[in-house]
């Protein structure tokens, strides 16, 4: 917070800070996720067979395109970032654009890999389920949660990742609020506005007691390329849930698809 | 936040006076302001600690003679859960930390708010959303969850009662949990004042950071776990079903992997409050200050480990129960750490004795009891035979309610003045903690007797022999309720008629003594630049 002649810039966002707690948010997701991991663990342990024979029965090849576009998402999303870092708004909007699409893609293998599951009968509680050996019923129950507590975050994934799209891209003017600290600082101040070297390029009249408050409005012109600090704190952090999404199904590809 | 004006007030305004965007009661629900959400948990809190009071008082009730008395047995069932879940999930949890933590927090390291501000008052609103659905589970469906507040498979997946949604928000209720862990982490890195070094922290400080790392990461072990059983219930995925190969066991391992650490949740900021209040009231330093912040952390990294012992009769190896036994001694390293030196801290000061430190000294009794019937618990021969006894039902309350729950009414006592800018009727707070603290052990210490004699919990029936130490019991909550009613009603009388605190009643050192009572909207007028410890009774900084 800066400080010049009792009037103060309520601009507070911490960088580090917002950095730091969307850090302590993923560890959250890897102990959400490793709760069932943990339970993946016991299971296969317990009914290692029962793993290898269920895993037969999924395609693949679908998980494996489905790597390899989470995978690309996540370079998009990379480049996005980096398009940001270097001051290049469209460049990083395309980026991000392209990674939502990814996601959306994802989601979209996943539909018809489940909807054929279901075809099949192979769905939790179901009568074809229920009379295969118990490994087996728990590897189903085991992909369905936890690929579905994946697709859930990929479709939150999404959602975030549109948000940060649209907020960046509507944003031709940028405010800035000044307040004052005391209203008695203001009696008989002027407002002025310098450059960089103190040079006065405009000032108000001098305030008498009927000014209570003063709000200072700056407005750009629209610059499109124009990006602001905020943009690439948010947009980060949403890279970073994106990663974790990502990372995610790197474990779950293998224990599901190719253990068999 | 970010690019927010700040409002214009003028320096003696306190946080109640501050502009607001919005009228009436939305400038405390939509505020974002960490004093007016601590209030707001504040008093959602007591008004759930009421309603958990409650229900124990009904089950007290039909327990004074064997047979029938006033409810049958699924209610009793019903109302057990109903107390545990509401008194765990929306008391004892959020309890210092959401409350007390929240407004003091910021105060505590030289800071106008929290890190993230929104976020908070989200907190806020999704813990108001959970305890909003657990109540409703109570009235809806078919009839209130009667599984006890651990939800076991395979009984929470088979019964027939409104399990769902009780788990759901439960779940919700994590969520802020979480959001508050976070929060605070964020804080403590980022806000403290310039010359706040870490061992410049008050200890509540430091309660409440290891806390906030127990929240972040055990809590959503227990989210996954809940969501299983919902899964259970609505698809029959079989993981926790051993009719489908699961091992309802494992729903127990992830139950108490966040459980247990839960109870350090619910104890260390009851630690750091008594930590805050003995050198004020024995106006000399705390004694052994590395080693009281030390032991939060060994507390809290330790306790992650020792889940194992709520699971002696499970059926868990035996090398895993040894294991789990030697862990849970273990604990007891720095809580004793602790305790000694708090006691040396009283050793030699010139005591003050108000409210406050009597429900401090009140906690480091009670605890003791309640910590040294836990090493019973946690040697694997005896647990065998009091598992489930009233026994443990008599450890938990006493360290539970005789610690965190004294170190709640210690705070409420000692922060009272600055939270409101009021002063209590100290003579009466002195008869309340005395109605409290005989009220307690009569309430409780039967549970012992009865656990050690073979009382099993949770049952609302028992055998005559048991008669005696369940009247004196009963008795013993009716005294309780009074003496918390007296404190509540003391406490709610001077918030209007109470004289004006000063800025500094107790003769404080820390932070927040340093502003006025209530402190204004941005608790600082400047930025504090610390150049001492936390409890400097030297006379330089003494007033």
């Amino acid at each position: 917070m800066s400080a010049t002649n009792g009037l103060a810039v309520g601009h507070q966002r911490d960088y580090a800070g917002a950095k730091l707690g969307m850090w302590v948010f993923l560890f959250t997701e890897l102990m959400l996720f490793g709760g069932m991991f943990i339970l993946y663990a016991v299971y296969r342990t317990t009914h290692a067979d029962d793993f290898h024979y269920a895993a037969g029965e999924l395609d693949t090849l679908v998980g494996t395109m489905n790597t390899l576009i989470l995978l690309t998402s996540s370079l998009t999303m990379a480049l996005s970032i980096a398009a940001m870092r270097t001051a290049r708004k469209t460049v990083s909007i395309v980026f991000l654009v392209l990674t939502i699409a990814l996601g959306i893609w994802f989601m979209v293998n996943k539909y018809f890999e489940w909807g054929a599951k279901f075809e099949h009968g192979l769905y939790p509680n179901s009568e074809l389920l229920l009379q295969r050996a118990k490994g087996e019923i728990l590897f189903f129950g085991l992909y369905f949660t936890m690929t579905g507590l994946h697709g859930l975050h990929v479709f939150i994934g999404v959602v975030v990742l549109s948000v940060v799209a649209i907020k960046m891209a509507n944003r031709p003017y940028d405010h800035i609020a000044f307040a004052g600290e005391g209203r008695d600082d203001l009696r008989g101040a002027r407002l002025a506005l310098l450059d960089d070297s103190g040079r006065r390029l405009w000032a108000s009249e001098p305030m008498d007691d009927s000014v209570k408050e003063v709000s200072v409005r700056v407005k750009y012109l629209p610059v499109p390329r124009r990006i602001r600090r905020e943009d690439f704190a948010v947009l980060e952090n949403a890279g970073l849930y994106w990663h974790l999404v990502d990372i995610i199904w790197i474990f779950l590809f293998p224990l599901f698809y190719l253990i068999t | 936040m970010a690019n927010q004006a700040m409002t214009v007030t003028s320096a003696s305004a306190s946080f109640y006076q501050a502009k607001s965007r919005f009228p009436g009661i939305l400038s405390w629900v939509l505020s974002t302001d960490h004093k007016r959400i601590g209030i707001l948990y504040l008093v959602s809190l007591l008004s759930f600690f009421l309603v958990g009071m409650s229900l124990g008082f009904l089950m007290r009730l039909e327990l004074i003679a064997p047979g029938r008395q006033i409810v049958g047995p699924q209610t009793y069932n019903a109302l057990f859960t109903l107390h545990g879940v509401i008194m765990i999930f929306l008391f004892v949890i959020p309890g210092l930390s959401a409350s007390f933590g929240n407004f003091f927090l910021p105060l505590l390291i030289g800071a106008r708010d929290v890190a993230f501000p929104r976020l908070n008052l989200l907190s806020w609103w999704i813990f108001v959303t959970g305890a909003f659905l657990a109540v409703l589970a109570m009235f809806t469906g078919s009839g209130p969850p009667d599984t006890g507040w651990t939800f076991y498979a395979p009984y929470s997946i088979r019964t027939g009662t409104n399990v769902v949604l009780a788990t759901f928000a439960v779940f919700v209720l994590g969520f802020s949990s979480i959001l508050t862990g976070l929060n605070f982490i964020t804080t403590v890195h980022r806000l403290r004042a310039p010359g706040m070094t870490w061992f410049r922290m008050p200890l509540f400080v430091w309660g409440l950071y290891a806390t906030a790392w127990t929240q972040v990461l055990a809590t959503p072990i227990i989210g996954i776990n809940l969501l299983l059983i919902i899964a259970e219930r609505l698809f029959g995925i079989g993981v926790f079903d051993p009719a489908k190969g699961g091992d309802p066991i494992l729903y127990q391992h992830l139950f108490w992997i966040y459980s247990h650490p839960a109870v350090y949740i619910m104890i260390l900021p009851a630690m750091g409050v008594i930590s805050e209040i003995l050198p004020v009231f024995a106006r000399r330093t705390i004694f052994g200050y590395k080693f009281i912040a030390y032991s939060s952390v060994a507390i809290a990294s330790v306790g992650a480990l020792v889940w194992g012992h709520h699971m002696f009769v499970s059926g868990q190896s035996y090398a895993a129960g040894t294991i789990f036994s030697l862990l849970t001694m273990l604990v007891a390293i720095p809580s004793a750490v602790k305790v000694f030196n708090w006691v040396a801290t009283l050793y030699k000061g010139s005591i003050v004795l108000e409210a406050p430190l009597l429900f401090a000294m009140s906690f480091i009794f009670l605890f003791t009891i309640g910590g040294l019937s836990g090493m019973m618990l946690g040697v694997l021969s005896f647990d065998v035979h009091v598992h489930d006894t009233y026994f443990v039902l008599g450890h938990f309350h006493y360290v539970i309610f005789g610690g965190m729950g004294m170190a709640f009414f210690a705070a409420l006592h000692y922060w009272f003045p600055k939270m409101f800018g009021r002063m209590y009727n100290k003579k009466l707070a002195n008869v309340a903690w005395l109605v409290i603290f005989i009220g307690f052990n009569t309430l409780y210490m039967p549970f012992l007797v009865l656990g050690w004699e073979g009382m099993p919990r949770r049952y609302y029936d028992y055998l005559p022999q048991y008669h005696t130490p369940h009247l004196i019991s009963t008795i013993g909550s009716w005294i309780l309720i009074t003496g918390i009613f007296i404190m509540l009603g003391n406490l709610a009388r001077s918030l209007a008629k109470g004289e004006r605190a000063p800025a500094n009643p107790w003769g404080g050192t820390t932070l927040e003594w340093t502003v006025p009572s209530p402190p204004p909207v941005e608790n600082f007028k400047e930025i504090p630049h610390i150049d001492r410890g936390p409890y400097d009774y030297t006379g330089a900084a003494s007033k």
